[in-house]
């Protein structure tokens, strides 16, 4: 008889709770489904727990979230894949809800599902479940319909076969917009399980018809397809069917479609190979570049890299280098800034001379950019022009661009200045760094803005890392010591945050000597908060002390402040001489 | 059209090619009692039927937003018997309360320190799915999308942690769970929650989506797109781009805000989505002109494809003409060939395919014309009246003071004008004309053939019909006066 049923309580509970009134009981529940399985067996869960969540779907989208992607892994639980197909009917109703992100995850887990499934379980449970969906009353069923052909077809008989690929041509034709899409955007999965015959025939015409679509948001998906199909094709055919479609299309009246061809004209390339691409394709890119939209020409720009890596060089400066230029003076600054982005990596593509002679005059005219992004961009991808020609070409418009930036009046461009500033110290030399650059690093401290002086005192560290604590304690220590007798407290912190950061790197020598110091001195200034932050860098400190120091001036240097009027010095010290304490212990 | 429109005696000879229509009162939800006050909250500010025409949706001052279903078109079974009853029974669309819900709620902007109304500016139907209404509500900043659900009542009656604890006890549990037999063993005690479903149900509106914070003016119009997945919410200055599903990032398409605010001559006074055409959008300012715009052309939709405008005559311009050219309202017609809109005086058909002028141009109240003065002085001339299109596109119709609506054919040469008050007899100030015989009063809608003053000059300024919808497929026209919501068929 039943006993004392203590491991099953918590189950009980669980069990109880996928039907509570708090949604984040019930999402707990769901989350833990599996648990709830293995305590009911196998076949209980197939009888009792899969039909309770079949018909108990009505909850909120985030419940049935996790219900669609709990099931997806469910298989053990119901007893393997023989029993697989009971997990349909419950995810069968989730993709026909009207949360988009539910219907997905629900399609999601039906294909996971159906990829392990035994081939005559296919035609019995799973194809049913599809031609149910894609004849649905409702558009969200046939929308999730269309995700799942690609599991149905391999395994179906001949006559399936041919009525899947004709549901498939309906929904392709469906009234609604949503349905249209949800088919154009699946098709290539499908297409891949579809043999060639049909694939010729049907499935070509299938894709004619979409690439016709009344609906932009249709036709643009049908770009999608294009490059999937192509690959699927052999090149003859890829060149009769798909290249045709591509050319229309970067053609096309909607500046959206165009938008999408920009975006996958490279992958394009790909499939229908080296001969076309020169002869078609390179003159709707070219098109694509001068495109009145300015989204067309972003989408264009931000690929030419690319582009260009699957072009010969002379194809490249022949006919895109031309394009480059137009677009380095574009009026969009949007359009600049895509551009900057890619350029530098068109360097090794072109290799040393085209870079100098036709790329450098570009990378120079957009480090003068008005916009402060564009300068920017070429700024963050200096390394790989450097690789190609040296930085030395670029060195002398380079500094004037940076100094610029660093001094920008809009914080937002500091603070990315600021984070390439290693970058730009590896590539450009200690000689050049100490020359230029070490002052700008240092007025960075005492910038107006917290997010800048924050982020320059990182920046040291950095720079410490990247050029050796020698090297620090000539050009940063002294510089940064100095600055604590600045007169706002403010910015006596911020020497403190510096100081905390450079230890670690400087080593327990520099450290003890010269950094400590001048940290136990600022225990006696006047301001409080500078005081408890002594206490936190203090306590940072001693992980990388000698045992002795942190017992000779560290640890009186706290027992002080532990003693300070201030409530948050004396919490800080505390705090710290804690931690000293623990280390202590633990060494 | 549904067979009620019996000849009228009295107008027989009407030299129409379609008889026309008899209008009659259908319904009223929300009528004034005698010496009752409205109140400010309750004062209907939208007015939207959806696709079908099996649901109508008001919104209101008060933020609130009221579903109407159709009674006659759901009971089809009942509907088919009392046919049979009676063959002559009248038909026409009835509609009943569903429910109602409140959208939105009076906000502060304490950034800007500007209080936002709750008041429900627009309402458009969306994609009905699983049985379920969508639709998007707007105030003068926020667009909520809303479902509404009839969803069965549902009691969970058996828990494992219930009153008889026997199993957790550890004691035999005496009680059977679903007449099953129970094993021996703590196992078998677990069991699934029952849920028993009632026959009751109960309609429950749930906030999907809420796009904020993207609209620096008052929103003044929301239309869906025929793609399904997007809609645009317009503005005084700028017309914004949304995806349903993404609320936390919109595209701006139309931007008419000048650098210096002080050259701001033209604001958007509204906008609507083609009907079909996903990539054509039209909307209206406030110098009477109607812009199409092509969304194919580019992202920043700064030029037009087409202008509609109508240039009044050097001779008749007043320092009004500005004011009263402004348009209140435009609407596609449902095949998208047409568009209507209203300005101050008049209601004008535009084809689409022809930008030199409107195809007809409807006199509204021409007896206000000498009042301009006075309508200015106390700001009347501001009022934004709504209008409409049957579905079959043969008349439009659009509101006036003294809580009347009037209805005109817009079959060429065709003079049909019908005005019709807000009230349980819409004939009723017709018949105090003494040239009518009483009697007439209760079967016949005055029909006039010239643009004069039908009422004399006993027009109410206060009591204004701004808003009212024509159901999409049948001669029905719902249209509020104050808080009353007013149905007439024809």
């Amino acid at each position: 008889m039943a006993m004392v049923d203590e491991p099953l309580y918590p189950i009980a509970v669980l069990i109880d709770e996928l039907k509570n009134e708090d949604i984040q009981l019930r999402l707990n529940s769901i989350r833990r489904l599996s648990t709830i399985a293995r305590a009911l067996g196998e076949e209980r869960t197939r009888k009792e727990l899969i039909p309770f969540l079949s018909e108990n779907n009505d909850d909120e989208d985030e419940v049935l979230l996790a219900m669609a992607e709990e099931l997806g892994v469910f298989i053990p639980y119901v007893g393997g894949v023989e029993h697989a197909h009971v997990l349909l009917p419950p995810l069968e109703t989730l993709s026909t809800v009207e949360e988009t992100c539910v219907r997905d995850k629900a399609v999601e887990s039906l294909c996971r599902i159906g990829a392990q499934m035994k081939e005559n379980d296919i035609v019995d449970f799973f194809i049913p479940v599809v031609k149910r969906l894609a004849s649905g009353e409702w558009f969200t069923a046939r929308v999730s319909s269309c995700g799942l052909f690609h599991i149905a077809y391999p395994s179906a008989t001949d006559p399936l076969k041919t009525e899947l690929r004709t549901i498939y041509g309906q929904l392709c034709q469906d009234d609604m917009p949503m349905v249209r899409r949800a088919a154009a955007s699946n098709l290539g999965k499908f297409a891949a399980t579809v043999e060639q015959s049909h694939l010729k025939t049907e499935i070509m015409s299938i894709f004619d018809d979409l690439t016709q679509d009344d609906q932009d948001s249709v036709r643009l998906l049908a770009v999608e397809g294009c490059a999937a199909l192509g690959k699927l094709l052999e090149p003859q055919d890829c060149v009769a069917h798909i290249l045709p479609v591509i050319v229309n299309f970067s053609q096309d009246k909607s500046w959206r479609v165009r938008y999408m061809v920009a975006n996958q004209l490279y992958e394009l390339c790909e499939a229908v190979g080296p001969e076309p691409t020169r002869a078609d394709l390179v003159p709707a890119y070219v098109r694509l570049l001068r495109d009145n939209e300015a989204e067309v020409r972003i989408a264009a720009a931000g690929k030419v890299t690319k582009f260009c890596r699957i072009l010969s060089p002379q194809l490249a400066i022949q006919h895109i280098l031309p394009c480059v230029k137009e677009l380095s003076s574009d009026s969009s600054q949007h359009v600049r800034s895509a551009l900057a982005s890619v350029i530098m990596g068109m360097a090794p593509v072109l290799g040393k001379d085209a870079t100098i002679a036709e790329l450098l005059p570009i990378f120079l005219s957009l480090l003068k950019d008005e916009f402060p992004d564009v300068r920017l961009n070429i700024i963050s991808k200096l390394d790989q022009v450097n690789q190609v020609i040296g930085i030395d070409l670029l060195s002398q418009s380079l500094l004037p661009a940076i100094v610029e930036l660093a001094e920008d009046r809009h914080w937002r461009v500091r603070l990315a200045i600021i984070e390439y500033i290693p970058l730009l110290a590896s590539q450009l030399g200690v000689g050049f760094f100490d020359d230029k650059l070490g002052a700008l690093c240092m007025q960075w401290l005492e910038d107006k803005v917290f997010s800048i002086r924050e982020a320059a005192a990182n920046n040291l560290k950095r720079l410490a890392e990247e050029f050796g604590p020698e090297w620090a304690m000539q050009h940063i220590i002294p510089q940064v010591l100095e600055k604590i007798n600045n007169p706002h407290y403010l910015y006596r912190m911020t020497i403190l945050q510096a100081i905390s950061l450079l230890a670690p790197v400087m080593g327990a020598d520099i450290t003890c000597q010269k950094l400590l110091p001048v940290v136990i001195n600022s225990s006696k200034d006047r301001v409080p908060n500078i005081k408890f932050n002594v206490a936190k860098v203090l306590q940072s400190l001693v992980p990388i002390l000698d045992q002795s120091v942190v017992d000779k001036t560290v640890k009186p240097c706290l027992v002080e402040l532990s003693e300070d009027p201030d409530v948050d010095v004396r919490y800080y010290a505390n705090q710290a001489l804690q931690a000293c304490d623990q280390i202590m212990m633990s060494s | 059209m549904n067979g009620t429109a019996t000849p009228e005696p009295t107008e027989a000879s009407a030299p129409t090619p379609q008889p026309p229509l008899d209008w009659r009162f259908s319904q009223v939800f929300g009528e004034r009692g005698a010496g009752e006050d409205v109140q400010d909250v309750d004062i209907i500010s939208a007015i939207e039927f959806n696709k079908t025409g099996h649901h109508l949706a008001t919104g209101d001052r008060g933020g609130r937003v009221v579903l109407f279903e159709r009674t006659d078109a759901k009971d089809h079974v009942s509907r088919k018997e009392a046919e049979k009853a009676d063959y002559s029974i009248s038909r026409h669309p009835e509609f009943r309360y569903k429910t109602e819900f409140q959208s939105h709620e009076p906000e502060f902007d304490y950034l800007k320190s500007l209080e936002i109304e709750e008041k429900i500016n627009k309402i458009k139907w969306c994609q009905e799915t699983n049985g379920a209404s969508f639709l998007l509500s707007t105030n003068d900043k926020t667009i909520k999308f809303w479902k509404v659900q009839e969803k069965k009542v549902k009691k969970i009656c058996e828990m494992n942690m219930n009153t008889s604890n026997a199993h957790v006890n550890g004691g035999p549990s005496t009680h059977v769970p679903n007449g099953g037999i129970l094993k021996p063993g703590g196992l078998a005690l677990l069991r699934m929650p029952v849920v028993v479903t009632s026959q009751e149900t109960s309609l429950a509106a749930n906030c999907r989506r809420v796009y904020a914070h993207a609209h620096d003016y008052h929103i003044n119009s929301i239309s869906n797109n025929s793609d399904g997945e997007t809609f645009i919410s317009a503005d005084d200055l700028r017309i914004n781009l949304w995806n349903l599903e993404i609320s936390n990032q919109s595209f701006n398409i139309v931007d008419v805000k000048p650098t210096n605010m002080e050259d701001l001559t033209e604001v958007i006074t509204s906008a609507e989505f083609h009907p079909s055409h996903c990539n054509t959008l039209a909307y209206s300012s406030s110098k009477g002109s109607i812009r199409l715009v092509d969304l194919r052309q580019s992202a920043l939709c700064d030029t037009h494809s087409k202008l509609f405008e109508q240039h009044e005559s050097a001779g008749s311009r007043s320092f009004f003409t500005e004011i009263i050219a402004s348009i209140s309202d435009i609407k596609f017609s449902m095949d998208g060939r047409h568009i209507l809109s209203r300005d101050y005086m008049t209601l004008k058909l535009w084809d689409v395919n022809m930008d030199s002028g409107p195809v007809a141009t409807f006199q509204v109240h021409e007896y206000l014309r000498p009042k301009l003065c006075d309508l200015y002085e106390n700001d009347s001339i501001f009022d934004k009246f709504e209008c409409c299109q049957s579905g079959d596109g043969l008349r439009v119709a659009t509101g006036s003071y003294s809580n009347i609506f009037r209805v005109f054919n817009c079959g060429a040469g065709d003079s049909e004008v019908t005005t019709l008050e807000a009230t349980r007899n819409p004939t009723r100030r017709q018949a105090q004309n003494p040239a009518r015989p009483v009697r007439s009063m209760t079967r016949n809608v005055r029909r006039e053939n010239t643009g004069i003053d039908a009422n004399g000059n006993s027009y109410d300024l206060s009591t204004k019909l701004l808003h009212l919808a024509w159901h999409p497929a049948e001669n029905l026209i719902a249209c509020a006066a104050a808080n009353s919501l007013y149905m007439y068929y024809g």
